[in-house]
């Protein structure tokens, strides 16, 4: 995994609320057998139109919109548990998510994958979603270590939550794997005081 | 203080908890299919890590499959490949594959239960989020993503962070014609697509008390569409019998301890949860869903919500339906009965009784795709078969078929389908398509009528 310690980038601002799994990355699009090339298919039905002709009403096909941070409407990412929509996002480029609700098991996605999920309250989205209008080449820092996403000249910040191991696992690039296989002994001993 | 049925189970199944961290969980069993595991097999492969207990770990063929002339080579390629895969995978690793054609065949949430793979009091995982559904049982079982099927896979553990617990009771007796899948319906319509989220949900109260094995399966099986990563209902008698004499359950004595075990599971009385909610069941009629997120639900006989939202003006517009009207007598030219929602037999069953001696309109396609190869094989033995097809009805073979569409069991742009599935996101059913979720009552007799109707006159 990737590490992820602080970034500045620009935003894309997605105002769409409960934008689920089957938008992010359609079904049709889940017969890979490896981790590559989802990002072509991301929001693909919002990207296209049926006969492939661009949305261009879309704001990812928007050029005055750009960077690596998705700022997305309430309860992002709910819906199925396809791994698939964050290697979608993180192949597209992304490499924030800023919402005030995340889904659970996207939530765990993301962090498996190096994308940070950042949640804020709904007054600062809306706030943010104002900032990306007035000036889309605002430029938003998020700060892991410090746990603060912020704007230009600070006229926005704010800090935000996550949990302590996740943290130390996107700072180094550890996933849970290592951990878990390093605690082999544990495990045994478990199963064999369950056995009796 | 008193412990809740998931505290007693997940307790029991604590092997290490990291300071102020997440707790090493240990996963009794681990159900996987072809769409979810390719790239954690990768995983693992590319990391040296060979696969923990493959014992514990059983397989099937689902998302990706044909549901006409399975015993035919797949003609889509990359489905073809997905499964080639699969069978790969499980052989290297020594796991139990239940592949296309295998009379265990079916969806995964649908035939683990059925040969009681599924025990009270355990804790299993799928790579799919209606591994919910298990959690009928008395089971903690949730869904989880890609990387956590390569820990699980490695360590037969994962790394997590205790939810918080909610309880959803629902008391007093349900009406004619009110279906499981109507209870849940309603429960998501009152509070919400992320009223769950963090929280893991117990279902209490006399409905599911007298609600049987499948209909709480259908229950559990939506607990994830309000946001909840799992939902269980405390084992009773009604389970114990389900569960006896499967192919894997276990036997004579070892039963009888088992037993005594799960019947230490339910919560104790002074048990307290994190958030409670509480309905009255006769307030509970058959519901019917307009917009796209399953929480857009109204009874049958009720009127869209008018409501100033973008998120709702624009369900609002890709359902081609407008604020304020009634879903009553919308023509539907498509109905599916299936996924692991709403295809074991008894969906079947009661379908059958409203389609028996019956014609399907002539403007519906109507879908019936059995969970699994045992279903299957029960539709036909109790002469179901019989009733549909001579009702023009298109009995299919099992898989999750339309309520993901990821072979070749679309719906066509713009069309709706009335479906016992558990999703109606844009998209889901096929491109452009819009679905319309319901039990298979509603389903059935949509069928027969051609556009959704009032069930009274099917009740008497
Ligand atoms: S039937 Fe639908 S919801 Fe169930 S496992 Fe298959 S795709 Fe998922």
């Amino acid at each position: 995994m990737e590490k992820f310690v602080k970034l500045t980038s620009t935003g894309i601002p997605l105002e769409i609320e409960n934008v689920d799994t089957d938008q992010i990355i359609p079904a049709r699009f889940l017969k890979a057998t490896d981790k590559q090339g989802f990002g072509d298919n991301v929001f693909r039905d919002w990207r296209y139109h049926k006969e492939g002709v661009l949305n261009e009403q879309f704001v990812l096909n928007d050029p005055t919109y750009q960077g690596s941070i998705l700022v997305a409407g309430t309860n992002f990412g709910c819906g199925s548990s396809r791994e698939h929509a964050a290697w979608a996002l993180t192949g597209y480029g992304f490499k924030v998510i800023v919402s005030s609700f995340f889904a659970d098991i996207f939530k765990g996605n993301s962090l498996n994958n190096g994308l940070l999920p950042v949640q804020v309250t709904d007054t600062f989205l809306a706030k943010l979603f104002q900032e990306l209008k007035n000036n889309p080449r605002t430029e938003i820092t998020v700060d892991l270590e410090k746990q603060i996403i912020s704007i230009e000249g600070n006229a926005l910040s704010a800090s935000f939550e996550i949990d302590p191991y996740k943290k130390t696992c996107m700072l180094n690039g550890y996933d849970d794997i290592d951990y878990l296989v390093s605690k082999k002994d544990k495990i045994e001993a478990f199963e064999a005081l369950k056995r009796n | 203080m008193g412990k809740t049925l998931f505290d007693k189970v997940w307790d029991a199944h604590v092997v290490d908890t990291i300071e102020n961290g997440p707790q090493v969980l240990y996963i009794d069993k681990h159900l996987i299919h072809e769409v979810t595991s390719p790239q954690a097999f990768n995983e693992l492969e590319e990391r040296g890590i060979p696969v923990l207990r493959p014992k514990q770990i059983v397989a099937t063929a689902d998302h990706n499959t044909p549901t006409l002339d399975q015993h035919l080579p797949i003609k889509d390629e990359l489905s073809r490949i997905q499964l080639q895969q699969l069978s790969e995978n499980c052989k290297k690793n020594g796991i139990t594959l239940y592949e296309l054609g295998h009379q265990y065949n079916g969806i995964v949430h649908v035939m683990a239960p059925e040969l009681g793979i599924t025990q009270p009091g355990m804790t299993i995982v799928c790579g799919d989020s209606h591994t919910s559904t298990h959690g009928a049982f008395g089971t903690i079982a949730f869904g989880i993503g890609t990387s956590q099927v390569a820990q699980v896979f490695a360590s037969q553990c994962l790394l997590l962070s205790k939810p918080k617990s909610l309880r959803v009771s629902v008391n007093g007796k349900l009406k004619n014609g009110v279906l499981p899948k109507d209870v849940i319906l309603y429960i998501i319509a009152q509070i919400g697509t992320n009223a769950g989220t963090g929280y893991f949900c117990e279902y209490a109260g006399e409905v599911f008390e007298n609600m049987s094995m499948e209909g709480r399966m259908t229950v559990c099986n939506m607990s994830i569409e309000m946001g909840a990563r799992g939902g269980m209902i405390a084992p009773d008698q009604t389970t114990f019998d389900y569960v006896k004499g499967r192919k894997f359950a276990p036997e004579g004595e070892e039963f009888e301890r088992k037993l005594a075990y799960w019947r230490t599971l339910p919560s104790d009385p002074d048990a307290v949860f994190d958030k409670e909610y509480v309905f009255k069941a006769s307030d509970i009629e058959p519901m019917i869903t307009y917009g796209t997120n399953p929480g857009m639900g109204i009874k049958i006989s009720g009127n869209i919500p008018t409501l100033d939202d973008n998120s709702f003006v624009k369900s609002l517009e890709y359902m081609g339906l407008k604020a304020g009207e009634s879903m009553l007598n919308k023509p539907i030219n498509y109905v599916f009965i299936g996924s692991c929602t709403n295809s074991r037999i008894e969906d079947f069953r009661i379908a059958a009784q409203i389609v028996k001696g019956k014609q399907k309109a002539g403007n519906v396609t109507a879908w019936l795709v059995p969970g699994s190869k045992q279903v299957e094989a029960q539709i036909e033995a109790e002469g179901l078969k019989d009733i549909f097809e001579a009702a023009g009805f298109q009995l299919r073979q099992p898989g999750c078929s339309a309520c993901l569409a990821m072979n070749d069991d679309k719906i066509p742009q713009g069309e709706y389908c009335v479906s016992t599935s558990n999703r109606n996101f844009e998209g889901r059913q096929g491109q452009g398509a819009r679905t319309i979720l319901a039990s298979p009552l509603v389903a059935a007799a949509t069928a027969i009528e051609g556009k959704i109707t009032d069930l009274a006159q099917y009740l008497n």
